[in-house]
């Protein structure tokens, strides 16, 4: 292992910011396509987690965290972590068949749970008729809630009943990819998904706080659906947490140079900002908690990679990078003075991406109490 | 380039041959540094095999259990003066220095701060004027651990008090056996003298015990300081650690245990981890080369997270948290941060954002010589130092 990049890693970062560069050179609200296709369809990064044999790149975690990073530091909007990241991770494990059609970019897909489900709680799930079954939801809105333990060993059990088709209902708020998805992973009981290509499917947007990664709210009712045994939702939220750290790393990494570069440039009181103590001493701090953002997400990375068992770094990384990304906005706002307030600079897109991701899969908070008994650090009774 | 099957096949060469049970400790250290294997990327002939700094390992790992030089006690010498020495002593000077440093029969300590330059080091005050083939120096050096038990001092000293600060400075090896040089414990916080203050009158010197050119002392120095920093904020992955002590705390006492606390310990955790993480990422990043100004940023870490975890324990003990194990006035034979009881660590920690640069300094430096911010307008650096307000 080793938390630093390999050359590989290194020639995919310089692929994806050429090409950022070139298709989003300024950040932006509402999806990129131009970006997003040739990231998809020229660097290939949607089927980065993709085994070959399925037609991706059969890469890892510490490949797909490079890509995140990149993106973090662009704050573009693109639907890699949704897609690429969360969803196909759960469609690899129930065994979706037509998984190609994602690796290649040709079609995107949203898992319906909120951004800000966490790993370490229970999920809304969707209710589950069989074809031309009478069991009907009560109305279109209802879902039901899995338990843990119905989530949790996923894809292991034994049901043996292999691929089914239904009809699913229910109604799934703050879901983050859902806008131009299209297929839909909706979680049900007992460790199943069920996958929604057409049919009732309303989509609405939500006036979201992160406008470069909107949310939607997503309703089935009597959806036609393909059922697949399997697919661990609440590991992929864990292992999208681990992720979503690299992002956070770029970002805050955009905010500290951004910032670093005005200070030196501005100039007040006939010297330039940036040779004040109070200052300097502020972007010390910051570089300090970025370096240490980037040695965690590296290490969540990597363990992701190796496929162990990985909690305690993603915990670590998650909590740690949530907090610095959002620090490192409001330090760059509040440090560029005025402009750092207006919508004309795009500090804004950076806090309101920093501060949706610092919900987004588990807040720091509920990181660190995972963390309390992996570590030996039991809560008082 | 030395590779790691030689040094492995060098190591269990040296062990077949040499029996330590068979010779004394100091012997056989001395015959560890004459094999190359006291620290393998120092030279041949100087203890080391001229191989990357990263196998030493291999040989630690192998001699595990055998007589070491105390290193705890000796780290001054070890972290600091060596490189020093290394990089800019005369070949007569490192033959003469180095082993007996590595073996521990010679302690180091460091004659820096005064107590007039502390952040300000350049601006020290203790002068050392050429006399035929001597030097003399007189002053007053402060904060100088181990100098009760030391034979030698690496000093920086002002030659020429007409030039400018930085270049007014001299760099010595003090002989602390030299008629004039008197130590005096300072007694801390603690309780306990682990500095001392020391008086220099009339020391003489003779000049080949400069370390590098006249007027080089401040360059010189900067080696001995940038070594410093990361001796003290990176040094390895250590077997005990604050947060470790607080948590077997925290495991004896499920009834003092708090929500507040708990969240507040878990907190220092995740800082506890990724400042070990962000240490082996450094380390990776620098293991060819020479320690960079990153080296400062693990140490303001460190000093941190010390801070905060001791001073944790302490409220979590509650009543055991208002004593303290032992106010006697002692002189320590080296120090551990770990030490003693809760009371002692919290008051320790304390020097940890002083001692070696503090914190405020350390930000400056990651500032100024990482981020590349402009240094404050400065009025003290062209002028003759003799002509500084003070």
């Amino acid at each position: 292992m080793t938390l630093l990049y390999t050359e590989v890693e290194e020639e995919l970062r310089t692929a994806v910011r050429d090409l950022l560069a070139d298709k989003a050179p300024v950040a932006a609200e509402g999806e990129n396509t131009a970006a997003w296709h040739g990231l998809a369809r020229d660097i290939g990064v949607a089927g980065l987690l993709v085994p070959d044999d399925l037609g991706g790149a059969g890469a890892s975690a510490r490949e797909a965290a490079v890509v995140l990073e990149e993106l973090g530091r662009a704050v573009t909007s693109v639907p890699f972590l949704t897609s690429s990241v969360l969803a196909t991770r759960v469609l690899l494990d129930a065994g979706y068949a037509d998984i190609s059609r994602l690796a290649s970019g040709e079609a995107t897909a949203a898992l319906c749970v909120s951004l800000a489900a966490s790993p370490y709680r229970d999920i809304p799930v969707g209710v589950l008729a069989e074809d031309g079954g009478s069991e009907p939801a009560a109305d279109g809105d209802e879902t039901g809630v899995a338990g843990p333990e119905s989530v949790l060993g996923a894809g292991v059990s034994g049901a043996g009943t292999g691929l089914r088709t239904g009809v699913v209902s229910g109604r799934f708020t703050g879901v983050a990819g859902a806008l131009g998805a299209d297929l839909f992973v909706v979680p049900l009981d007992g460790g199943r998904v069920a996958v929604v290509e057409s049919g009732p499917v309303r989509v609405e947007p939500v006036v979201s706080l992160d406008v470069t990664r909107p949310l939607a709210t997503v309703t089935f009712d009597r959806a036609p659906a393909v059922v697949l045994d399997g697919g661990s939702v609440r590991d992929a939220l864990l292992s999208a947490a681990g992720l979503l750290a690299s992002e956070q790393v770029g970002l805050a990494e955009w905010c500290l140079t951004t910032t670093v570069a005005y200070l030196r440039e501005r100039r007040q009181f006939a010297r330039p900002v940036g040779s004040f103590q109070a200052l300097k001493h502020r972007l010390a701090d910051l570089w300090l908690e970025v370096a240490g953002a980037r040695a965690a997400a590296r290490n969540a990375a990597d363990q992701l990679a190796a496929g162990g068992d990985a909690r305690v770094a993603v915990a670590v990384a998650a909590a740690h990078c949530g907090e610095v990304a959002v620090r490192a906005a409001e330090e760059a706002l509040q440090l560029h003075g005025g402009i750092g307030m207006t919508w004309e600079h795009p500090i804004h897109l950076y806090l309101k991406r920093a501060k949706a991701d610092a919900i987004a899969f588990g807040t720091p908070g509920d990181h660190r109490s995972a963390l309390a008994p992996l570590v030996g650090l039991p809560a008082p009774e | 380039m030395v590779d790691a099957t030689t040094v492995r096949q060098r190591a269990e060469a040296f062990l077949a041959e040499h029996d330590p049970s068979e010779l004394s400790p100091l012997d056989w250290l001395r015959a560890r540094f004459d094999a190359g294997l006291a620290w393998v990327h120092f030279p041949e002939g100087l203890g080391g095999l001229g191989a990357p700094r990263d196998l030493q390992g291999v040989v630690d790992q192998l001699f595990r259990g055998t007589p070491d030089n105390n290193p705890g006690r000796i780290g001054i010498g070890l972290g600091m003066a060596a490189p020093t020495i290394l990089a800019y002593g005369t070949d007569e000077q490192k033959r003469r220095f180095l082993r007996p440093l590595w073996t521990g029969e010679e302690i180091w300590c460091q004659l820096f701060s005064e107590p007039g330059a502390g952040s300000d080091l350049a601006g020290l005050a203790t002068r050392a004027v050429r006399d035929g083939d001597d030097w003399v120096v007189d002053g007053q050096k402060v904060w100088t651990s181990s100098a009760h038990l030391a034979r030698w001092g690496i000093l920086v000293a002002r030659h020429d008090p007409d030039l400018p600060k930085h270049r007014g400075l001299t760099y010595f090896v003090c002989d602390m056996e030299a008629p004039g040089v008197e130590v005096r414990p300072l007694r801390q916080i603690t309780g306990e003298a682990e500095f001392n203050e020391v008086f220099l009158t009339g020391v003489r010197l003779g000049d080949d015990l400069r370390l590098g050119e006249v007027g080089d002392g401040w360059r010189v120095a900067q080696t001995t300081l940038m070594n410093e920093r990361v001796a003290i904020g990176a040094s390895g992955s250590p077997r005990r650690t604050m947060m470790g002590v607080f948590t077997e705390a925290w495991q004896a006492h499920p009834e003092l245990r708090t929500h507040d606390l708990h969240q507040r310990a878990l907190e220092s955790w995740v800082q506890g981890e990724v400042m070990r993480l962000t240490g082996q990422r450094l380390r990776e990043q620098l293991l060819a080369g020479e320690p960079g100004p990153e080296g400062s940023g693990m140490k303001l870490l460190f000093a941190r997270h010390h801070q905060e975890v001791s001073a944790l324990e302490v409220e979590f003990l509650r009543e055991d948290g208002l004593t303290y194990d032992d106010w006697t006035f002692r002189r320590p034979d080296g120090v551990d941060f770990l030490g003693r009881g809760a009371g002692y660590r919290y008051l320790r920690a304390k020097g940890n954002s002083i001692e070696g640069g503090t914190s405020e300094i350390l930000r400056n430096i990651v500032a100024e010589r990482v981020l590349g911010l402009p240094a404050e307008p400065r009025t003290d650096v062209a002028a003759p130092w003799k002509d500084l307000p003070r």
